[in-house]
């Protein structure tokens, strides 16, 4: 098979001239990050409020945010990104559609991309949240209301701090999801390290090279990411609950 | 924005349904089955003695569960006309077509997901089982086909159907390969007559459904299940 191999490719300046396909590369793992980490923020604070009212007892506020989960459960990411990206600028009030549209096009795919895929991941979050509020034991709230705190004071001094204990397995896989996902945002345009292997690949016709250091790339992130949630994993536990005696 | 235009959805819903959604269907059983089939053995072989075998296994499931699956759809949109070239000693790439590109990726790809739900479901059943039907002098195709995994999948259908929902929203991925699914027909009318808001409205709103009532019925069946034993 004639496929003409080109390691050194890397080293060839890029079309857009401000520097070498590696750089392009480089500044493709910088938005990766960059965006899951600003959507990660997102994620958390939805992911939490929207957990903690599933479990706060009040009905109507349990069905919207079911609602909420099954709403951003049942739509391909994708699509959601879409909605953002082409649909949410037409339906808002016309001086604030016009003023995303003429925003500078990097930037707007930038915190497009980071409002969907937070959303996206909040949903999810909300569902390991209340999961971890479901799995303490019943004893717990009891104990905490006994001793005079008030609800809000309950979940914030007793449930939560155990929850976030438990659940950070979960989130830390929840974390690399969000990571991979990321790379859904280059079909708005936004050159994240899947996006920049894509455009390296179209300009250089090297493909394999260019998909093989996006790749490196991808599990050399996953494995910083393990290595950081497994230390804050460490540094959280409780001596002597939920296996911390190791 | 001068209103929503119902009359584009009617209008075209026969294209967007008959050609779109019957090909991102297609794709998502297809997909499915095969990534049982793959998945179930790659668990076998995760589960094997066999340190080569196991250690093979291991590497590509995780290797696939750390990668965007966009990433992988490039992967193997570009590499399978040269493994194609390769196999049939055709000496060059073989162009084959974007369904049958996209529908290995997919088996490829979400095997690594189905591994793991197949090990899980295997280990789920008390080793005893395997360990009497090999005293009982059945090989171990026999204790696996006849005891083992009829439970293993018994136990893992909720999972399998979950996952096969998610399979069914990874497809609209092939929208990077320009392929015709439910959202790259959509996307064509869109473009072509300018209505993206309704267009990509009546995907979202479609997904919704399918995927909604999809799950629910995968909470029936784990019901329904869970009575049974």
């Amino acid at each position: 098979m004639n496929y003409n191999w080109n390691w050194m490719v890397f080293w060839d300046p890029s079309p857009d001239g401000t520097g070498t396909y590696l750089y392009t590369l480089i500044r493709g793992v910088y938005w990766t990050l960059g965006a899951s980490a600003a959507a990660w923020i997102i994620a958390l604070a939805f992911g939490v409020v929207v957990g903690v009212l599933r479990t706060s007892g009040i009905g109507w506020l349990q069905r919207v945010c079911a609602g909420y989960v099954e709403l951003f459960r049942n739509v391909p990411l994708l699509v959601q990104i879409f909605l953002w990206y082409f649909v949410m600028p037409e339906v808002v009030p016309e001086s604030l559609g016009n003023a995303i549209k003429s925003a500078d096009p990097t930037w707007s795919t930038f915190w497009t991309a980071v409002i969907a895929l937070g959303l996206f991941t909040s949903a999810r979050i909300a569902e390991q949240i209340r999961a971890g509020i479901e799995s303490l034991p019943r004893g717990q709230g009891m104990a905490a209301t006994a001793l005079g705190l008030t609800r809000p004071q309950a979940y914030r001094y007793v449930l939560l701090p155990i929850t976030a204990r438990i659940i950070m397995p979960p989130l830390a896989s929840e974390a690399l999801n969000l990571i991979k996902n990321s790379s859904v945002a280059f079909t708005i345009g936004l050159l994240e390290l899947t996006g920049a292997a894509r455009a390296m690949q179209e300009f250089t016709f090297q493909i394999f090279e260019s998909f093989a250091a996006a790749t490196v790339l991808y599990l050399i992130i996953n494995i910083l990411v393990v290595a950081g949630m497994r230390y804050i994993e460490r540094r959280l536990q409780v001596p002597g609950y939920l296996g911390a005696a190791r | 924005m001068n209103g929503f235009d119902f009359d584009t959805i009617v209008r075209t819903a026969p294209y967007l349904f008959k050609v779109g959604l019957v090909f991102t269907l297609k794709l998502t059983f297809l997909s499915t089955v095969g990534a049982i089939v793959l998945g179930t053995l790659l668990a076998m072989m995760r589960l094997s003695s066999s340190r080569l075998l196991s250690g093979v296994a291991g590497t590509y499931v995780n290797l696939m569960r750390a990668l965007p699956l966009i990433l992988i759809i490039f992967w193997f949109y570009f590499l399978v006309p040269y493994i194609v070239g390769w196999v049939t000693q055709a000496g060059r790439p073989i162009a084959v077509g974007g369904f049958t590109s996209a529908l290995i990726t997919f088996v490829l790809f979400e095997a690594a997901y189905f591994c793991e739900i197949m090990r899980a479901g295997i280990q789920s059943i008390p080793s005893g089982q395997a360990g009497a039907g090999y005293a009982l002098g059945l090989n171990y195709w026999q204790v696996m086909g006849k005891i083992v995994l009829p439970q293993a999948f018994r136990n893992m259908t909720p999972l399998l159907l979950t996952q096969m929902i998610v399979v069914f929203q990874d497809t609209s991925l092939v929208y990077v390969l320009s392929l015709t699914d439910f959202l790259g027909a959509a996307n064509n009318v869109a473009q072509r007559d300018g209505r993206l808001v309704e267009m990509f409205v009546f995907v979202a709103v479609v997904y919704f459904i399918i995927s909604y009532t999809a799950s629910r019925l995968v909470k029936v069946v784990e019901q329904r299940m869970a009575i049974a034993r």
